[in-house]
């Protein structure tokens, strides 16, 4: 095990001992029937069992079976709404979807909490107060799309947004069409451009990977650059993130800019990572919103065992909050289980990867 | 452990990517590779493509011709940087030979072969570009025998997307340099060692570093050397030649399904043919898209696979280092059982034979802890019509197809070498037209038997220039 992590235990077994608390919280609500959803509360009365008398901690929710996000395709999506919050606004974000009905997330409010979150790990002098943010990722019934808006908004910035569909350019990847793909990619960087380019006073981007990328050479290309048109920080993710395209991005792309990569999907809130450089071999580890989320990297083979630190393993999501309980739910990723460090007293993940067993099936295309 | 940094213009850049080669018979690493991404190379190519030209444009074709002839010799001959220390040729031979599966002696060979097109490299240019004034391609226009020649490069490099299993394809990247033309080769996995050795070999013999650039990856580095380059060649199976059939920029070199035609006025003499069709099948342990995978003939095909089986059905792995080993090693795992698999299936119509099978004990996949080997294989195809005659493998694999002549040429499809084997003007003359087949042989010329004055698939000079009028106001 490795005994790096600067973290004393007591701050540890803290953060452990907040975890066992807010769980039962959470299980109390998702399986009271003044509050609980109609899913959870149907499974509990199926499964013969009551966790609210048999969960007291993190540790037992091993007793769930593995969550499945087939559960959670078609509808009806009220079934996942909390009794509690059923008078509440709510919205719905999709994932996948190219082909036949896509899962669906009801959320009303956690968004808006796990971005504010978020917020708080942002440094001020790279992501300042009141400037304007450019979204450069996923449009449409997209979780990512809000939440960026309202992390804006939440640092008193407007969002400025482009078009993009992800599930066209799955198409096109599918179909063996690379020069719509390419053309498609162009179609969203000419947008990003256009607004970069319009006196917005843009100072902080979301943006994937790739599209960090192809923006950074078409402003090269115009004989500018990122720095040059007052992007300050940037907060990237939506896609794998490898130590190498890291030291890329920073070495050949950036010219000091800020930017910190991050990990999440519609039904986690938003990991994040600590700053990474050559001091660290541009290696990222990433830490999930903890008590709200957790990740751990288990055994591929057997769910039940945590692998050890610096161990490789898939990595398996639980999400407590009260819009949402997901227990146990065995991502399409793997990565190598990191010991707690000074920011985030608990594990982290890093290396993050998509599951070698299940590579062959995941599409990553112009964004 | 010896590490292959990428070559971002000559600069070597170590990744924080890296993956192993290792050794096919004993699954130690053998080197590690440092895996560029598709953002170095888009963004080197933007930055350094006009530069690579422009820095060759220095020199003289003629010069360049000498430097390129000294790295030929260099190549063969010397001790190269490679990792931090240097590479002998015999080191060359031996870890080549350990991450391709390939005997030592077919390294060697081609080895020798690289060197041997190299040397007589000013013949090969002077044929691809039918004696053109090498000044006329520097300069973009002059006039020859008092007629203005122009033509202008289509590309200031070209881009390569290497194989790992059959070194002897380097070749067609040595005229590219003298052309003043530089050079972005993306290596096969298993295969980074030729063009590292003979990137340091050119650069040694006087070539600017600015010229070359090596970035090994995977499928995404490939795809951002196609993607980058106005020209580049690629080499894959038939679903890469079907992905980019149609693409100007891009020159697929596919598998071959070379065959071997014979005609109906020689077949009944068949036996006199014997070692030619033995030797198009088995050299370099088949892998090569000019090796024989079919030969058709009216009559006799039972008992010309009868013969080709007993010569080479009884043929089995031996070590590499051994010099009479006749096959290469599948390094890859699943890939010779997958074959195997796929052959057993086809095998299963009606009309298909396997002639080679009563030569090999034990049956032709060999399976080994780390590589697997198939044993070279005869089948027996009653007519063209059977999925089997349009098969071919990455190892000593031949059909022999019963087919009517007058619909032989028809019936064969895509070839890349076909050697007729005829004196009939008549069939001769069919052959001579038939666009299905590419590089054509009459008469006893194994398939195999390469004539480097001519175009492969191709003239790489025609792909790298196009003529054009120009006019010039005295």
């Amino acid at each position: 095990m490795s005994t790096e992590s600067a973290v004393t235990d007591g701050r540890a077994t803290e953060a452990r001992t907040g975890l066992d608390a807010w769980v039962r919280e959470i299980i109390e609500w998702h399986f009271n029937p003044d509050t609980g959803c109609p899913f959870w509360l149907d499974w509990a009365q199926q499964a013969g069992w009551d966790p609210r008398r048999e969960v007291g901690g993190f540790g037992d929710l091993c007793k769930f079976p593995h969550f499945e996000d087939e559960w959670l395709r078609g509808g009806p999506v009220r079934r996942w709404v909390p009794k509690a919050y059923a008078d509440r606004p709510a919205f719905v974000f999709e994932t996948g979807g190219t082909t036949g009905i896509p899962k669906s997330r009801v959320a009303q409010e956690d968004f808006r909490i796990d971005y504010e979150l978020f917020s708080d790990t942002l440094p001020e002098k790279c992501f300042p107060r009141g400037s304007n943010w450019l979204m450069l990722g996923p449009s449409g019934p997209r979780r990512l799309r809000l939440a960026v808006e309202h992390l804006a908004q939440h640092r008193g910035g407007i969002c400025f947004c482009v078009d993009l569909d992800p599930r066209w350019v799955i198409k096109l990847i599918k179909k063996g069409w690379h020069e719509h793909l390419k053309a498609y990619q162009d179609h969203v960087i000419d947008q990003a451009v256009t607004v970069l380019s319009a006196g917005h006073d843009i100072k902080c981007m979301f943006s994937t990977p790739k599209l960090l990328e192809a923006l950074a050479n078409r402003l090269e290309e115009n004989g500018s650059s990122l720095k040059e048109t007052g992007i300050q920080g940037i907060f990237a993710g939506g896609t794998e993130f490898t130590p190498q395209w890291n030291r890329f991005a920073h070495e050949e792309l950036l010219d000091g800019i800020y930017m910190t990569p991050t990990y999440g999907n519609t039904l986690m809130g938003l990991a994040a990572s600590p700053p990474s450089g050559p001091e660290n071999g541009y290696k990222i580890t990433y830490y999930a919103p903890q008590p709200r989320a957790v990740i751990q990297v288990v055994d591929p083979d057997d769910a039940e065992k945590v692998v050890g630190y610096g161990e490789t393993g898939r990595v398996m999501l639980t999400t407590l909050t009260k819009e949402f309980f997901v227990p146990r739910f065995q991502e399409r990723d793997e990565g190598e289980r990191e010991p707690p460090c000074e920011q985030y007293p608990w594990d982290g993940v890093s290396g993050v990867r998509p599951f070698s067993r299940l590579a062959s099936a995941t599409t990553v295309g112009v964004y | 452990m010896i590490h292959f940094p990428v070559l971002r213009w000559g600069e070597p850049y170590q990744s924080l990517e890296t993956t192993e080669v290792c050794h096919f018979s004993t699954g130690e690493p053998v080197a590690a590779v440092s895996q560029a991404n598709p953002g170095i190379v888009a963004r080197d190519l933007r930055k350094g493509s006009e530069r690579a030209r422009d820095v060759l444009r220095e020199i003289p074709c003629a010069d360049l011709l000498a430097m390129v002839k000294k790295g030929g010799e260099l190549f063969k001959t010397a001790d190269l940087p490679l990792g931090d220390g240097v590479q002998t040729p015999d080191d060359f031979v031996r870890q080549q030979s350990a991450t391709t599966g390939l005997p030592e002696h077919m390294c060697r060979m081609n080895m020798g072969k690289l060197e041997y097109v190299l040397s007589h490299l000013d013949k090969v240019l002077t044929s691809l570009t039918r004696k053109l004034d090498y000044d006329i391609l520097t300069r973009g226009y002059g006039e020859e025998d008092g007629v203005m020649r122009s033509y202008q490069a289509t590309t200031p490099v070209l881009g390569m997307v290497l194989p790992s299993n059959s070194p002897g394809v380097h070749s067609l990247w040595l005229p590219i340099i003298p052309l003043q033309i530089g050079l972005v080769l993306k290596p096969g996995p298993q295969e980074p060692w030729t063009p590292w050795r003979m990137a340091q070999a050119f650069f040694q013999a006087g070539i600017p570093k600015e010229a070359i650039a090596l970035y090994p990856g995977m499928g995404e580095v490939g795809a951002a050397v196609l993607n980058n380059t106005h020209r580049s060649l690629i080499f894959g199976g038939t679903a890469t030649v079907e992905q980019y059939a149609g693409n100007p920029g891009v020159q697929v070199h596919g598998p071959g399904f070379s065959k071997i035609l014979i005609g109906d006025d020689v077949v009944d003499n068949w036996e006199r043919h014997l070692d030619l069709m033995v030797d198009s099948v088995l050299t370099n342990s088949g892998r090569g898209c000019i090796n024989c995978s079919g030969i058709w003939a009216s009559r006799h095909t039972r008992e010309i696979a009868q013969a080709v089986a007993e010569r080479i059905g009884p043929i089995a792995p031996l070590p590499p280092e051994d010099p009479e080993a006749a096959l290469a090693a599948f390094t890859v795992p699943g890939q010779a059982a997958a074959i195997s698999g796929d052959i057993d299936s086809a095998l299963k119509e009606d009309g298909v034979e396997e002639i080679s099978e009563k030569f090999q004990d034990g049956g032709r996949l060999v399976s080994q802890e780390h590589c697997d080997y198939i044993r070279p294989t005869v089948m027996h195809c009653a007519s063209p019509e059977v999925a089997m005659s349009k098969k071919e493998y990455m190892y000593p694999f031949v059909t022999v197809v019963e087919c009517p002549q007058e619909q032989m040429i028809k019936a064969i499809g895509t070839t890349l070498v076909a050697t007729g084997l005829t004196e009939d003007p008549s069939f001769t003359r069919a052959l001579l037209d038939a666009r299905n087949i590419d590089r054509l042989n009459i008469g006893p010329v194994p398939t195999i038997k390469l004539n480097w004055l001519q175009p492969h698939e191709g003239n790489i000079v025609d792909f790298l220039f196009r003529p054009r009028a120009f006019q010039q106001a005295g």
